[in-house]
Parts: structure tokens; sequence; C-alpha cells
């Protein structure tokens, strides 16, 4: 078999569901562990912030998240235009079970930021390029998932969420470059990462390890969902047939 | 560790409010995706039977 053989083999739900199910269940186990270990270093090990006190722990899981919004829209993105491209119905499934993770990310990086922002800016919102920017990532992936259930041919639904997940992919730069003009902005309110260096590391050892976390999360919680969609979309199908009456 | 009580972890240096609300929301969110994700599994699977 040739490695695009392959490729398209997998392609195909009724071999892939299995496997969705192996990797979501590694997958989530990874994420507990990472978690609880960020967790663990962001609220016990971490000292407190010179500058924030205590306010800013809410960086382990706000950045994480936020990056995760990015992340997921992106994927979401990638596999609605290969759907677009090739017409697999699994690429299609993919972007459709990364829709609501993704949103759940990014309203949690709103409602933490919020929750950050209070403390250290004094304003729950402000509506500069960075929150609004968010903000419209977060009613593209509503506005996806609504268009999707409001067409009931699925193939029409897929090919219709997938440009509009295409078109709205140019907001997610614009996310990204206005977190750097953000903390620019911002100098004095953000975490300083060079106050002392040991701080710094376990800081940012923290960080990065909620990071990984909540990309395994993420990754077994689309995986799930796609394996929802597969049994969902092929029901009739010979294998959910199989695979329904074996967890019997 | 650098909190000497319970107490002094749960206030959160004065930011409880702050730090508490956006861990728990977080949590509460999460612990739902996967409720609802069993939920459509199984509900995915009595329609196939």
């Amino acid at each position: 078999m040739t490695a695009q053989m392959k490729w398209f083999w997998y392609a195909s739900p009724q071999t892939f569901f299995p496997l969705a199910g192996v990797l979501a269940r590694w997958c989530g186990a990874a994420a507990a562990v990472l978690c609880a270990v960020g967790l663990y270093i962001g609220l016990f090990v971490a000292p407190t912030d010179a500058q924030q006190g205590d306010a800013y722990r809410i960086i382990f899981i706000h950045v994480p998240a936020a990056w995760m919004s990015m992340f997921l829209y992106v994927l979401m993105a990638f596999w609605a235009a290969a759907g677009l491209a090739f017409n697999t119905r699994l690429s299609h499934m993919m972007a459709s079970a990364l829709a609501p993770t993704g949103a759940l990310f990014t309203f949690i990086a709103l409602w933490t930021g919020s929750f950050w922002g209070k403390p250290t800016w004094g304003t729950w919102w402000v509506w500069d390029a960075r929150l609004t920017s968010e903000l419209i990532l977060l009613f593209l992936y509503f506005g996806f998932m609504a268009l999707q259930a409001a067409i009931d041919d699925p193939r029409r639904a897929d090919k219709a969420g997938a440009l509009l997940a295409l078109v709205g992919v140019v907001n997610v730069p614009i996310i990204y470059f206005s977190v750097v003009w953000g903390y620019t902005m911002n100098k004095g309110a953000s975490v300083s990462l060079t106050k002392a260096p040991s701080m710094a590391a376990t800081m940012l050892a923290g960080m990065l390890i909620m990071t990984f976390g909540f990309w395994f999360y993420g990754i077994a919680a689309v995986l799930l969902r796609a394996r929802c969609i597969m049994l969902e979309r092929e029901h009739a199908s010979d294998w959910a047939g199989r695979y329904a009456k074996g967890i019997a | 560790m650098n909190w000497g009580s319970w107490q002094n972890f749960l206030a959160m240096g004065g930011y409880a409010v702050y730090v508490w609300g956006s861990y728990v929301v977080t949590f509460v969110l999460i612990v739902a995706e996967l409720l609802v994700l069993a939920r459509r599994k199984r509900n995915a699977v009595e329609l196939i039977r």
C-alpha cells in the first residue's frame, strides 16, 4: 500500500472510527495528567506575581484557552478546505466536530480574560482590537454551527459551513497580531517574565504544561464528537450496526 | 508551596472572586462538554439499534 493510499484508507469513517476511539482515550488520559501537573505548578509552586498579586494565576487557563481557540479554528478551516478540495466525508465531519470545542475554548478565553481584566485594568471589557476580534471568533464558531444546523441536506450543509470557515480564517491573524500589539500597549499590566529567573521558569512551565493539557483535551473531545457524527451520519451502514450491537 | 494555610490559598491574596470565577467556570464547562458528548454517543447508538 502506498503512502497516499494509506492516507485515503484512514479517510473512510469505517476505518477511522476505532482509531479515533483509541486516540481519544490516550489523549484524554494525557490531558488529565498534564492538567493535574500544570494546575499543581500554577496554583501551588509558582510564586505570587510582584505586580499583579495572585490575580495573574488566571494566566494558566486564559493563555492556553486563547491559543486553543485560534488553533482549533485554523484546524477547522484546514479540514473544511480539504473537504471542499477532495470531497471526502470525513474531512467535513472533522470540521463539524471541531466547532463546538473551538467555541468552548473561545468562550473560556473571553470569560477568563474578563475576570483578569477587571482586577488588573479596572474593566471587564474594552472594545479594543484583541477583544473584539476574539469575540468575532466566537460568533464565527456559532455561525458555522448554526449554518450547518439550518441546512437539512448534510452535503450542502458541509459545503456552506466549509465556505464560512474558510472566509472566517482571515480573523485569526488579526487576533494573533492584535495580541502582539496588545501586549506592547499594556506592558505595565502584563506578566513580567524577566523579573526573577526562578519565578519566570515556574510560571512558564505551568503555562506550557497547561497548554499541552488543553491540546490533548481538545483532541480527545473533538475525536469523541467526530465518532458521534460518524455514527449519526452512517447510522444505516453495516459497520455502524455492528458497532451498536457490539457494545450492547 | 507558598500559601501557609488553606484559607490563604482560597483567598488568593484578595483575588478569590476573579481567580476562582475563572477556574470554576472553565471546569464546569469542560465537564458539561464531556457529559453532552457521552449523551450524544448514547443517543446515536440508540438510534442505530
